[in-house]
């Protein structure tokens, strides 16, 4: 088969999985380094650079990176790389003096940004350095979105949510808080250069029943937290109910506990296997002794003179049909008695400040039509993201589609194609140090995963704010950074450098390596020692080697980067060397013209 | 060399072998050998082809004279036994080792310089003795570990890497041990797994002496340019006189061979050895055709490798059936029998009178 295709920046990209996997492509190997070296200002910069909020994801980010991390792969858990961003953030000394600047003189053009969640947060963030001028509308007297009013304090606290957040505001935004947009139509009147709608999926999900609106103990799971986020709500009956088990569902049941709850159910219509909630999220909510109650499908309401006193469920049981389908059939009715009801079911998106007359499409779903590139929607210089572009995600997602739409506002603004963007880049530089010197961690620790350490059961439900990780301190971070593989740094192939010893075959830890007779990518994973049958991760497949023609094959699936096959290697021609992923911003974007360092440079 | 340890990772796809044991499981302990060095990739052919058989590693004695071949054992079979000898006399310690425990395998590892020079006559009696073991010669035309000379297997005109030519015929482990009544003989690279691995699966349950000459590149000393036992030189020349494909005697022969094509020599143990044609339509059961072949191969220039020479019996050819060694390995015969006392040893020496 053909040579692989090193010079596509993307190849080397998707070794370093978790980097892969993360939406704004934080180049995690690296900030583990950092974090490892002590070096825990630069580790945060470097976060701060893709995902914005270190402090903030360090806590609570819904961490696709993790479940992609090979060390998951190689031995059972993955690097915990969420809690080492925390250590970043919470070991960082004062590091304002290393936020980007921002020009006193302004570049003419007026942005708006509709919404202060974490969406808008980004594109402000990006922009303001480029000397816009911006304008922030929040309904809410307090910026943060979903971040402030949804998730709970003992997750995420107060003090560390508004940090991150002034760090944007301080650059020079314009908030205008308790202010709602009511008419995009009037808004755009208002001469704006450009828009952005980060106005999240705040419709949560309703579940019409019997009974549903005959009680005020029936609560939408989203509206609740929020009450309760802002202190409208401080107390709950005894028995409680949570109908879903996804991560809103987490939040609602733990928060109950704290508000007065004793038996907090969480009710779910199918078996564990099928939960949206994360892993850890459910694991911390058993740790609290939630209950969480499979294969309950909701009937209706149970009232008592006026009052709420149950609720009635179907017990299913799962079959397979004749057609290998899975089907539900009624084993009995229970009703499980309780003095309150959270519904925890999702989130819808809607746009009630939006005209459907002013050039504005909407398509399925009575979602607006918006370019999964770009952010645009049908109308030039109106732009989305964050959960209203697409419906609902989450912070990490947010951030990554307001780099994008940082970028087609700036473009927008400068009169540049909006869609003739700077493509990623990758850029390689040898970690050889000396004759067996590697300028990076190599030694492959077998450690396991390292346990976050929680506030005491007894402690943590005295106040709602209390936050129940403590997060790893400095001893716990260093043995945890020594987990990480070093994905980044990359396993570089010179094909007429080998001499086909097969010394770097011979000593790979993880068989890995083989030279073989050339054929069809699925003939050339079976000849591999432990043939190579995880299709989702890449082979390498040399050019004909100079002494038999054979290939040199590399399974990218479990290779631990311990630079063993460079080690080994004659002729050096495998080297090990660091990637870096670049993903282009704004900023990038503008120094193409150098407009904008001439601002700066006028202060 | 490298400083860095192979780490021992076991991930969930690493296959167990028939007695529940990985590949890592049969490696040994870090090389200090020069990275690329061929003896390294043949110590790893032991451990493929160990594996496979499912020997477990304490039944195997591994042993050595001098030289950085001599030091390969360290690197393979963790868990065997095995002895670091004298220059050129692990012959003599094996057969000792051999004549005490006749149950194991016994795996030989040495060099060029170890067997044609200051072990030759040890080496000839191993053969001539038809010693049971597989003796590995790694060759590569010099004394690696002093740093260089010309061994005396090195081909008249091949240059040393400062540029001296060696003048000197070479002696050919291979004649030699045909010469002598070797009953396996072959010849390989350590750059050609395929054909290493059965050669020494096959080597390890023949019942005598077998002897593989491996040319094994010195990658430090002797893999430039004129030199005859370089990679790129080996891998052009040679030519695989016949191919061997071992099949362990529980094992059904899987491979349709293509009528004519293969012809199978049935071992002591029931195990087979497939031997596939070449072009040279080569007999490897005919002992002067085999030196023949051997020795037109060198005139033109070429490598003549395969399993070149195999003389499987039913008799008990090898040591342990003309000396008479006891079926039983010593350290289980019981005390009395090892020992018959001060009495028994008069009546012996009586009767020597
Ligand atoms: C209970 C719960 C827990 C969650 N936990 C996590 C988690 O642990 N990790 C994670 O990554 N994600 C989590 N999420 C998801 C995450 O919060 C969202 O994906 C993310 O906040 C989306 O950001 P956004 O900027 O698009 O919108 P939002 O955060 O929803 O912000 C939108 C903002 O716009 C304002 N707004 C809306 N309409 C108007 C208008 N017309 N005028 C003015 N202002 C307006 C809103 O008041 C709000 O402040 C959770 C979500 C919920 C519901
Ligand atoms: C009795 C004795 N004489 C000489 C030496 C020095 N010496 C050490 S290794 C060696 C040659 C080894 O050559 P070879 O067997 O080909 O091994 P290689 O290093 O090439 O693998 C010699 C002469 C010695 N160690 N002992
Ligand atoms: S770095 Fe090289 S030796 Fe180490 S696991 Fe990867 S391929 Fe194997
Ligand atoms: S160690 Fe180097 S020269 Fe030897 S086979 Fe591997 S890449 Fe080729
Ligand atoms: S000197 Fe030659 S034989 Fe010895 S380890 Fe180095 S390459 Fe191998
Ligand atoms: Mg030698």
């Amino acid at each position: 088969m053909a040579r692989t295709d090193t010079s596509d920046p993307n190849y080397y990209h998707r070794v370093v999985d978790c980097q892969w996997a993360c939406p704004a492509h934080t180049d995690v190997p690296e900030y583990i380094r950092l974090i490892a070296q002590g070096r825990y200002d630069d580790a945060y910069m470097l976060n701060r650079e893709s995902n914005v909020f270190p402090g903030i994801l360090g806590r609570v980010c819904d961490r696709p990176c993790e479940p992609a991390c090979r060390r998951g792969r190689v031995d059972d858990k993955p690097v915990a790389i969420c809690r080492l961003k925390r250590v970043a953030a919470d070991l960082r000394d004062d590091i304002r003096d290393r936020l980007p600047l921002v020009p006193k003189q302004k570049n003419g053009k007026r942005v708006a940004l509709i919404g202060a969640g974490c969406a808008s947060l980004t594109v402000a963030n990006d922009l303001a350095p480029l000397g816009y001028e911006l304008t922030m509308f929040e309904q809410h007297a307090a910026p943060g979105g979903l971040m402030r009013t949804n998730i709970p304090a003992f997750r995420l606290p107060g003090d560390v949510l508004n940090e991150e957040i002034d760090y944007i505001l301080d650059m020079g935004v314009d908030l205008r808080l308790g202010t709602r947009i009511e008419s995009l139509g009037a808004l755009l009147e208002e001469g704006y250069d450009a828009v952005f709608i980060g106005t999240g999926a705040p419709r949560g999900k309703d579940l019409d029943i019997p009974g549903r609106h005959d009680s005020d103990r029936i609560h939408i799971g989203i509206d609740w937290l929020e009450s309760v986020a802002f202190g409208h709500l401080d107390a709950i009956g005894e028995r409680v109910l949570i109908i879903g088990v996804g991560n809103t569902a987490m939040d609602c049941c733990r928060t109950a506990l704290r508000l007065g709850g004793k038996d907090v159910k969480v009710m779910a219509r199918r078996g564990r296997k099928f939960f949206k909630a994360s892993e850890w999220e459910l694991e911390d909510a058993e740790e609290e002794r939630v209950e969480i109650v499979e294969n309950h499908s909701p009937i209706a309401f149970e009232l008592a003179d006026g009052k709420l006193v149950g609720m009635r469920f179907a017990r299913l049981e799962y079959y397979e049909d004749a057609s290998g389908k899975q089907r539900s059939r009624t084993i009995d009715e229970v009703v499980i008695p309780c003095d309150d009801v959270i519904l925890a079911i999702g989130q819808d998106n809607a746009f009630p400040f939006i005209e459907r007359d002013i050039g504005l499409e909407f398509g399925e779903w009575d979602m607006p039509v918006v370019d999964r590139v770009t952010f645009q929607s049908t109308r030039p210089g109106v732009f989305f993201g964050g959960d209203a572009a697409f419906g609902p995600e989450n912070i990490i997602w947010a951030v990554a589609h307001g780099h994008q739409a940082a970028i087609s506002i700036h473009k927008h603004c400068q009169g540049e194609s909006i869609t003739e963007r700077l493509p990623p880049t990758l850029n390689l530089g040898s970690r050889k140090m000396g004759i067996h010197e590697w300028s990076y961690s190599n030694d492959f620790d077998p450690k396991h995963r390292q346990v976050v350490p929680h506030v005491d059961l007894g402690e943590r439900f005295r106040q709602l704010s209390i936050e129940v990780e403590l997060g790893f301190d400095a001893n716990l971070a260093a043995a945890e950074v020594e987990r990480c593989l070093n994905c980044d740094i990359q396993t570089v192939f010179a094909d007429d450098l080998c001499i086909e010893c097969d010394a770097c075959v011979d000593i790979c830890p993880v068989d890995c390596l083989m030279i073989a007779a050339d054929g069809e990518e699925n003939v050339l994973r079976e000849r591999l020692k432990v043939p190579a049958r995880n299709l989702s991760q890449p082979l390498f497949v040399s050019g004909p080697l100079k002494q038999t023609g054979r290939v040199m094959l590399k399974d990218e699936n479990i290779c631990v980067h311990c630079g063993l096959c460079a080690e080994r290697c004659p002729t050096a021609a495998w080297d090990m060397q660091k990637s870096y992923v670049g993903i282009p911003k704004a900023t990038d974007e503008a120094d193409r013209t150098g407009e904008w360092k001439k601002l700066r440079k006028a202060g | 060399m490298s400083f860095i340890r192979k780490p021992l990772i076991l991930h969930a796809d690493l296959p167990r072998n028939g007695v529940g044991l990985t590949l890592r499981d049969y490696e040994g302990g870090m090389s200090t050998l020069c990275a690329g060095c061929g003896h390294d990739s043949v110590s790893s052919a032991i451990v493929q082809a160990c594996w496979e058989l499912d020997i477990e590693p304490h039944r195997v004695v591994k042993m050595s004279g001098i030289g950085c071949s001599s030091k390969t054992p360290a690197y393979f079979l963790r868990g065997a036994h095995g002895m670091n000898s004298v220059h050129g006399r692990m012959p003599a310690v094996a057969t000792g080792a051999m004549g005490a425990n006749r149950r194991l395998y016994c795996i030989g590892v040495s060099g060029d310089g170890d067997s044609l020079s200051i072990g030759f006559g040890q080496f000839a009696h191993a053969v001539r003795r038809n010693l049971d073991m597989l003796y590995l010669i790694e060759n590569n035309g010099v004394y690696g570990l002093t740093k260089g000379q010309f061994s005396a297997s090195a081909d008249v005109g091949s240059k040393a890497k400062r540029g001296e030519v060696n003048r000197l015929r070479p002696i050919d482990p291979v004649l030699t041990a045909i010469t002598l009544g070797g009953t396996f003989v072959a010849r390989s690279f350590s750059g050609d797994k395929a054909q290493l691995v059965p050669l020494i699966q096959a080597g390890l349950r023949h019942r005598g002496f077998a002897l593989i000459d491996i040319i094994s590149p010195c990658v430090t000393f002797n893999d430039h340019e004129g030199s005859t036992k370089s990679y790129a030189y080996t891998r052009k020349s040679s030519r695989e006189a016949v191919h061997a494909d071992f099949v362990p005697a529980a094992e059904e022969i899987t491979v349709d061979y293509p009528a004519g094509d293969a012809r199978m020599v049935t071992m002591h143990d029931g195990s087979h050895i497939v031997l596939r044609k070449t072009a040279d339509d080569y007999d490897p059961t005919d002992r002067l055709a085999a030196m023949e072949h051997v020795e037109s191969r060198h005139a033109a220039g070429e490598i003549a490798t395969g399993l070149l020479y195999l003389e499987e019996s039913e008799d008990d050819q090898d040591m342990h059936g003309t000396a008479g060694t006891v079926e039983e390995p010593l350290v289980e015969l019981p005390f009395e029998s090892l020992n018959p006392g001060a009495a028994a040893l008069a009546e012996y020496q009586r009767r020597l009178r």
